[in-house]
C-alpha cells in the first residue's frame, strides 16, 4: 500500500472507474491497466480503448486475512477474470456467497467502494464484478 | 409551473441493492410484535449513495441512448452523501463518462430532493441553457436501530436523463412545489442518526405538503384524479401513500405499479422516483402519470407527466424495477448491522 | 568469468526473535559465516544484503551501509538487493557476478527480513509489495489470495485432489524436525493440515509458509582467494541465473508455470553442462504447497501436473530419486522473506560438504536451490557443485 495518498489514487480514476485499458495498433491485444509497451509484440502504440463489461471467472479465491485497510470487509472474493474481449485482469467479486462462485461463472462489471483511506481520509472507488 | 419549451425524460433508470432484511428480522431483535411493511433493500458493505447513482444512472443511459459527454448539468439529490463535504455529483460524473464542462452539484432537502434536483434540470433546459441534464434521487437511508424508522428506511437510486419533449419517452406538462419550515425530521451536524417528531410527520407534514402540492398541480392544469392513469407519492411507510391517495380522490389501481415501499422499504430521495421509474415500466404511450415527492423539513415537488410513443421501446433497453425487485439475498440483523455500520469497530 | 566457490555458511534459528533486531540477526549470521570460512571480517570487499521490507515494516533503509557499519567493515562495496521473496536468491546472484567478473576476490551474499516487529495486517500488506500496487493490491488481493487462485486452478486443471499438494507440507515437516535452526520442528499428518484454519480457499494455514525472523549468509570468493588464505576449496557455484515474468497473474499464458523458473533453470543446465537428472539434493521455493509441487515440474524432475507423484512415491525423501527440501523448506525451516534464498545455499551448500547431519543426502555432487519473488516474478536458480 505505502503510504495513503491522494494524487497516486487520483491519477488513475479515470481507468478505475470505467474499465479503460489499452490496445495495441499493432497487434489488437488489449491491457488492463495500461500500459506505454505491448507485452506481446513490443510496439510502443498503445490507445486507450474502453474494455467489455462482461467476462467469465478463470479462477477465485476468499480472502479470509485482510491487509491494512480491507478489515471491515472481510471475508471478500477475489477473481481473475477473463473479458469477452480478451483482457484479463483482478478484481473482487461481489452481492455473492463463495459457495455459489464456480470457474466459468459468467460475471458484469459494477461500481463499487473498495476502501477508504483511513476513517476520515477519501473513499476509494473501483469496478467489482457480479454474477450476471 | 410550466415552461415554455417542452421538456421530458429521455431515459431513466432504478438501481437497488440486492441485500434485503425482513422487518420481522428487525422486530425478533427489538422485541416488537407489529411491523410497517415486509422488507427492506439494503446497501451491501460496498455500496453507497455514489455507487447507486453510478448503477441507476448507467441504466438511465442504456435507455436514453445518448453520448454522456452531452450531458450538461448533474444533481443529485441526497440526505446520505458519500461525503460531508465533497460533492458526490462530480465522482459520478467520471465514472460514467460525463465530461467536465457541467454544472455538478449535491442537493439536500430529506426525501424530496431528488424530485427537486428533477425542477433544477427542468428549468436548465427550458432555459436553453443546457440539452440534457442529470437528476438523480438516491440514499443508504440510516434508522436508529429499534427505533421506528429503522423498519422502513432503505438504500436505492433512480436517475432521470431530461431533454427535450421531442426526443421523450414521457414530457411534463407542469409542476408544483411547495415548502414550509416544518421540522418533522432533522438531523444535526455530528450526529449518526437522524431524529423526528413522531406522529406530528403525518397531518402537519406528510399529507399538508402532498396534498397542497397536488391540489395547486391539478388546479393550475385544470386536471382531476380521473384525468391520471397512475399516481406516485413518497412511501415512508405503506398506509401513508394509501390514505393521501383517497384523500385526494384517487384509487388504488392508479397507485399499485408505482407501490413498491412493502418490498424494498423507504428509499428517501430514491422513493418517489423509484416509484416513477417502476410507473414508467408498465406505462403504455399517452398516459397520465401523478407523481408527489415529500421531504421532510418540509417540502413536496409534483409532476404530471405523460407518456410519448417512445416509452416502449426505451423501457426495455435496462433492467425493469419488477426486476431489480426480483433479485433478492436475506440478510440478518447481525450482517445488516456489519453492513451499515451500525458496529463500533474503534 | 572466474571460478566462484563457497567457503562459509552462517545462519540463524527462524522463528519469533523478540530480543534481536533486524541488525543483530544479520550481524549473527555473517559473523558466523565468517568464522565458518576461517578468514576475517576485514577480508570482505562486498556485501551483498538481500531483504524485502526493511523500509515498510522497520522503516530502515540504505541496509547495505547499516550492515557494513554494525560489520565493522564500513568502506566495503554494500548494497540492500531487492526482488520481494526472492531478495536472497537475488543477493546471491550479484555476489555471484562480483566474483565472477573479477572486480571483488571475497563478498558477503546474505539475507535478512524482520517481520514479527509488525501485526499480521501489515506483513500481509507487505508481502502483497510483490505485485502491482495500482490495479491488484488496490482491489483487496493478498499473496495467499493470488497464489490460492492458482491453487485452484491447477486443481481443475489437471484433475488432482488436495490432499496430494497439501502433502507436501507433511513432507517438509517430517525433515524440520532434525534441523536445530528450522522454525517448526514437529511434524504434522496430512489429516493435521487439511483441518487447519482456512487463509484463502483452499489455501488452509499450515500449507502456507509462516512469519519469523532470520538470517542467513555465504561468504563467496575466487580461486586467488582459496589459495592466497590456503583455504578448503569444497564448494563451487557452477551456474547463477535470474529470469523475471510479468509481475502479475492475469498476464501469465499458463497459470500453472512459472515461466521465469523454466527460463531460468534452462539457462542454468545449459551454463552447468547439467541436466535435471543429474541433480543430487534440491530447495524449492515452497511459499505455499501447491508451489512446492508447481516447482518440481517447472524444474524439470516431472511432467506438468504430476509433481505431486514425486511426493507419493517417496522420490523426494533423503533416499529418493530427488531429495528435496530435506531442512523443512520455506514451509517448516521457515521463510524470512528477504533471507530465504540465502537459507537455501546455505543448506545446498551443508549437503555437499556432508555436514547435513540426519539429512544428510549419500554422496551428493550437483545441488540446485530456487529462489522466487512474488508469484514468479523473480525466479534465481544457484547450482553448486562439489570439488574434488
Amino acid at each position: 500500500m505505502g503510504v495513503e495518498s491522494v494524487p497516486r489514487y487520483w491519477r488513475e480514476r479515470r481507468y478505475r472507474y470505467r474499465l479503460i485499458g489499452s490496445e495495441c495498433k499493432k497487434c489488437g491485444r488489449r491491457y488492463y491497466p495500461p500500459r506505454k509497451v505491448c507485452l506481446n509484440c513490443g510496439s510502443r502504440e498503445l490507445t486507450e480503448v474502453k474494455l467489455a463489461e462482461t467476462g467469465r471467472v478463470l479462477s477465485y479465491t476468499t480472502i479470509r486475512v485482510p491487509p491494512r485497510g480491507f478489515h471491515e470487509y472481510v471475508p471478500y472474493v477475489i477473481a481473475l477474470i477473463e473479458l469477452d474481449d480478451g483482457t484479463k485482469l483482478l478484481s473482487q467479486l461481489t452481492d455473492v456467497n463463495p459457495e455459489e462462485i464456480k470457474t466459468g461463472i459468467r460475471v458484469v462489471a459494477t461500481f463499487r467502494k473498495v476502501r477508504e483511506q483511513s476513517e476520515d481520509g477519501i473513499i476509494q472507488y473501483g469496478i467489482k464484478f457480479k454474477p450476471i | 409551473m410550466k415552461t415554455s419549451v417542452g421538456v421530458g425524460i429521455v431515459g431513466y433508470g432504478a438501481y437497488i441493492p440486492i441485500y434485503r432484511i425482513k422487518d420481522t428480522e428487525i422486530a425478533r431483535v427489538w422485541g416488537r410484535t407489529r411491523v410497517p411493511i415486509e422488507e427492506k433493500a439494503v446497501a451491501g458493505p460496498d455500496e453507497d449513495t455514489v455507487t447507486m447513482s453510478v448503477e441507476a444512472t448507467k441504466y438511465a443511459l442504456r435507455r436514453a441512448m445518448i453520448d454522456p459527454k452531452e450531458i450538461g448539468a448533474v444533481y443529485i439529490g441526497t440526505e446520505s452523501p458519500s461525503y460531508a463535504v465533497k460533492p458526490s455529483a462530480t465522482i459520478i460524473a467520471e465514472a460514467v463518462g460525463i465530461s467536465d464542462e457541467i454544472l455538478a452539484v449535491d442537493m439536500e432537502f430529506a426525501c424530496r430532493a431528488g424530485t427537486t434536483a428533477m425542477q433544477n434540470i427542468i428549468g436548465l433546459i427550458a432555459s436553453g441553457m443546457i440539452r440534457y441534464g442529470l437528476a438523480i434521487g438516491a440514499d443508504v437511508a440510516q434508522g436508529r436501530p429499534g427505533d421506528e424508522l429503522e423498519f422502513t428506511a432503505a438504500s436505492g437510486a433512480a436517475a432521470f436523463i431530461l431533454g427535450k419533449a421531442e426526443e421523450s419517452l414521457a414530457i411534463f406538462e407542469g409542476s408544483s412545489s411547495y415548502a414550509t419550515d416544518t421540522p418533522d425530521f432533522w438531523r444535526r451536524e455530528g450526529e449518526y442518526y437522524p431524529r423526528h417528531s413522531y406522529r406530528f410527520t403525518g397531518a402537519p407534514a406528510y399529507f399538508k405538503h402532498i396534498i397542497d402540492a397536488s391540489k395547486a398541480l391539478m388546479s393550475e392544469l385544470e386536471l382531476r384524479p380521473s384525468d391520471f392513469n397512475y399516481v406516485v407519492f413518497h412511501q415512508p411507510n405503506f398506509k401513508f401513500p394509501l390514505r393521501v391517495c383517497k384523500m385526494l380522490g384517487f384509487n388504488i389501481e392508479q397507485a399499485k405499479p408505482g407501490l413498491i415501499v412493502n418490498s424494498i422499504g423507504n428509499t428517501y430521495a430514491g422513493s418517489s422516483l423509484i416509484g416513477l421509474a417502476a410507473t414508467l415500466d408498465v406505462a403504455r404511450p399517452g398516459e397520465r402519470i401523478l407523481v408527489v415527492s415529500f421531504g421532510s423539513g418540509a417540502g413536496s415537488d409534483a409532476f404530471s407527466i405523460v407518456t410519448t410513443d417512445l416509452i416502449e421501446e426505451r423501457k426495455a433497453r435496462a433492467p425493469l424495477v419488477s426486476e431489480l425487485m426480483s433479485k433478492r439475498k436475506y440478510i440478518d440483523y447481525a450482517f445488516y448491522a456489519k453492513f451499515r455500520r451500525k458496529i463500533r469497530m474503534r | 568469468m572466474r571460478r566462484v566457490f563457497v567457503v562459509g555458511t552462517g545462519l540463524t534459528r527462524i522463528g519469533e526473535h523478540w530480543d534481536k533486531s533486524l541488525r543483530d540477526l544479520i550481524t549473527e549470521a555473517i559473523l558466523m559465516a565468517i568464522d565458518d570460512a576461517s578468514i576475517s571480517t576485514k577480508d570482505i570487499e562486498a556485501i551483498y544484503v538481500g531483504n524485502m521490507s526493511s523500509g515498510y515494516l522497520q522503516g530502515q533503509e540504505h541496509l547495505g551501509s547499516l550492515v557494513a557499519t554494525w560489520l565493522g567493515v564500513p568502506g566495503v562495496a554494500a548494497c540492500k538487493v531487492e526482488a520481494a521473496c526472492g531478495s536472497g536468491g537475488a543477493a546471491f546472484h550479484q555476489a555471484y557476478l562480483a566474483v565472477a567478473s573479477g572486480l571483488y576476490d571475497c563478498v558477503v551474499a546474505s539475507g535478512v527480513e524482520k517481520m514479527t516487529d509488525a501485526i499480521t495486517s501489515d506483513v500481509t500488506s507487505a508481502l502483497i509489495m510483490a505485485d502491482d500496487q495500482e490495479y491488484v493490491a488496490y482491489m483487496g488481493a493478498t499473496f495467499v489470495g493470488l497464489n490460492a487462485l492458482v491453487y485452484r486452478y491447477y486443481m481443475e486443471k489437471y484433475n488432482v485432489r488436495q490432499e496430494k499438494i497439501a502433502a507436501f507440507s507433511v513432507h517438509c515437516h517430517k525433515y524440520a524436525k532434525l534441523n536445530p535452526y528450522a522454525q517448526f520442528r514437529r511434524e504434522v499428518t496430512l489429516e493435521e493440515v487439511l483441518n487447519s484454519p482456512m487463509v484463502a480457499d483452499p489455501i488452509h494455514l499450515l500449507e502456507a509458509a509462516p512469519i519469523g525472523d532470520g538470517a542467513a549468509a555465504v561468504i563467496l570468493c575466487s580461486e586467488n582467494f582459496i589459495n592466497r588464505l590456503k583455504l578448503k576449496r569444497e564448494v563451487e557455484v557452477i551456474a547463477s541465473t535470474l529470469a523475471t515474468d510479468s509481475i502479475s497473474l492475469y498476464d501469465r499464458e499458463d497459470l500453472t508455470t512459472l515461466k521465469a523458473t523454466r527460463v531460468a533453470v534452462e539457462k542454468a543446465y545449459k551454463i552447468a553442462k547439467v541436466s535435471p537428472r543429474d541433480v543430487d539434493v534440491l530447495e524449492v521455493h515452497d511459499a505455499f504447497s501447491i508451489l512446492g509441487v508447481i516447482h518440481l515440474e517447472d524444474l524439470g524432475f516431472a511432467r506438468k501436473g504430476e509433481g505431486w507423484k514425486l511426493i507419493e512415491d517417496g522420490e523426494v525423501e533423503v533416499d529418493g530419486k530427488i531429495p528435496t527440501n530435506l531442512f523443512g523448506g520455506l514451509k517448516a525451516r521457515g521463510h524470512p522473506i528477504g533471507a530465504t534464498g540465502i537459507y537455501q545455499v546455505v543448506e545446498i551448500t551443508r549437503q555437499l560438504q556432508g555436514r547435513a547431519g540426519k539429512c544428510q543426502v549419500s554422496d551428493p555432487e550437483l545441488g540446485l536451490a530456487q529462489s522466487v519473488g512474488g508469484v514468479g516474478g523473480t525466479v534465481v536458480i544457484n547450482l553448486l557443485k562439489r570439488v574434488r
